[in-house]
């Protein structure tokens, strides 16, 4: 009788070889990019053309159906981080390292035009591209944060080294970004009354929630697919690394 | 206990016979807040109505400056490395190192902080309420501190990104720390700030240590 010895070979393990990973997620990327492409015309067209304006912003109301799903890819872009960075420390995952990598910069950027779309939503409803309010406070502050881990990855040399350190990071940012929510909400409910805008207004028609909720999804599909393409570009960028330090050391590459 | 009351004082003198970089930083925390009367103007009322918010920036940036000594002095001697292996377990050592970090570079600006508020025209109620939240929030500040110092240890230029790194962790501890001097609800802030240090200082030892100990892996 013998004894089956070989070691279990789960799709976890299996994807945590960079090649395997690159060779069973490059196929997904064509059809998800599809369905992105197919969710924004269809977003879009509902949000140009077949929304009703808003009976006091008229037309700028329109800039909620980029703004809103851009803020919500701002946390949930840290929240994916975040679970990447328990993959590093917890299982030392090498895809969970260049998921955390990969996810730096999509976080800053979605949130960094959250910010803006949001600044020019904000001048002709509010009159002021700027205003200390809690939310707005509190997106600049994950902006910072975001600019922060892309600072620290980009401080290593040694990019196996850094992930767990980063992930350390990360996952301290990950417990105080609700703690600065709240402070900044009381900061700024105590300097001004909460007389300027919420979110929470008016109930939503359907003819709204409806593009709103295809660009939410569209928006996603996005992060999800520039997630793939930048760890494959991460990947391959990690590869000609160890060939260039290869070729240095005078070995055959 | 032992071990640990051992590294700290160890800590602490170290940091008192390393020349006056105590003094340096009280200095540097009296200037900084000395400076914003240039910078502003020499209007009594104003001053004393921003006087807590500049005390407590300057308080930031002086405990920032002190962060350099943290950790790199043992990295960049191999002592580090010892101590990871020492009896005392190392998140220990690190819990000792910050209390000699609060103990040098926040304690003595605390003591300074009657000639700021002097200089800024605080009346004494403003006064004491500083001491107070100084007191309640410094800790949080050194806890954060010694994340981003522990984070950064093993980049040369590591002082220059552990200050962008650690701001924003730091914006709750301002707000609250200003806002128990001045805000309509500071008893609230005041306990807030003190659950955000005994917060921070219960997992910061944790998580500097995880990173110190990745940092030499």
């Amino acid at each position: 009788m013998s004894i089956d010895t070989a070691p279990k070979q789960s799709w976890w393990n299996r994807i945590a070889h960079p090649g395997q990973f690159v060779r069973w997620t490059q196929p997904l990327l064509w059809p998800l990019t599809a369905i992105t492409v197919a969710l924004f015309l269809v977003g879009l067209w509902f949000a140009l053309f077949n929304s009703p304006q808003d009976y006091q912003m008229g037309d700028t109301v329109r800039i909620m159906y980029v703004h809103v799903p851009n803020a919500w890819l701002s946390q949930f872009v840290y929240g994916t981080m975040a679970v990447s960075a328990l993959g590093t420390l917890v299982w030392r995952h090498p895809m969970a390292d260049v998921s955390m990598k990969a996810a730096a910069p999509l976080g800053a950027l979605f949130t960094a035009l959250a910010l803006f779309t949001g600044a020019l939503w904000g001048r002709p409803t509010w009159g002021t591209f700027w205003e200390w309010d809690g939310r707005m406070t509190s997106t600049l502050v994950l902006l910072f944060i975001y600019l922060g881990i892309i600072a620290l990855w980009r401080a290593f040399d040694d990019q196996l080294r850094a992930a767990r350190i980063v992930a350390v990071f990360t996952l301290v940012g990950a417990i105080n970004i609700p703690i600065i929510k709240f402070s900044v909400d009381w900061w700024s409910t105590l300097h001004q009354p909460a007389s300027v805008f919420r979110a929470d207004g008016p109930r939503m028609p359907p003819s709204i929630l409806t593009p709103l909720m295809v660009m939410f999804a569209a928006f996603t599909f996005l992060f999800v697919v520039l997630q793939l393409k930048a760890m494959h570009t991460e990947i391959k960028r990690r590869r000609i690394a160890t060939l260039q330090r290869r070729v240095a050391q005078g070995q055959p590459a | 206990m032992n071990a640990f009351v051992r590294m700290l004082t160890h800590e602490l003198r170290l940091a008192l016979r390393g020349g006056g970089d105590v003094l340096t930083l009280v200095l540097f925390f009296v200037i900084v807040g000395a400076i914003v009367p240039f910078a502003i103007g020499p209007d009594q009322a104003l001053l004393a109505r921003i006087a807590p918010g500049i005390v407590w920036i300057a308080a930031f940036l002086a405990m920032l400056l002190g962060l350099e000594r943290l950790f790199r002095p043992d990295y960049e001697d191999g002592s580090l490395i010892l101590l990871r292996h020492a009896a005392l377990p190392f998140s220990l050592t690190v819990a000792a190192k910050i209390a000699a970090h609060w103990l040098v570079s926040a304690l003595p600006l605390i003591i300074a902080s009657p000639i700021l508020a002097m200089l800024l025209a605080m009346d004494g109620e403003a006064f004491w309420r500083s001491i107070l939240s100084l007191l309640l929030g410094t800790p949080a500040l050194a806890a954060f501190g010694a994340v981003g110092a522990a984070v950064t240890v093993s980049i040369r230029r590591g002082g220059l990104i552990a200050p962008i790194l650690i701001a924003p962790l730091s914006i709750p501890v301002l707000i609250f720390g200003v806002g128990a001097i001045t805000g309509q609800q500071a008893q609230a802030a005041m306990l807030f700030l003190a659950a955000l240090s005994l917060m921070a200082l219960a997992l910061a030892p944790f998580a500097a240590a995880l990173a110190i100990s990745s940092a030499e892996d």
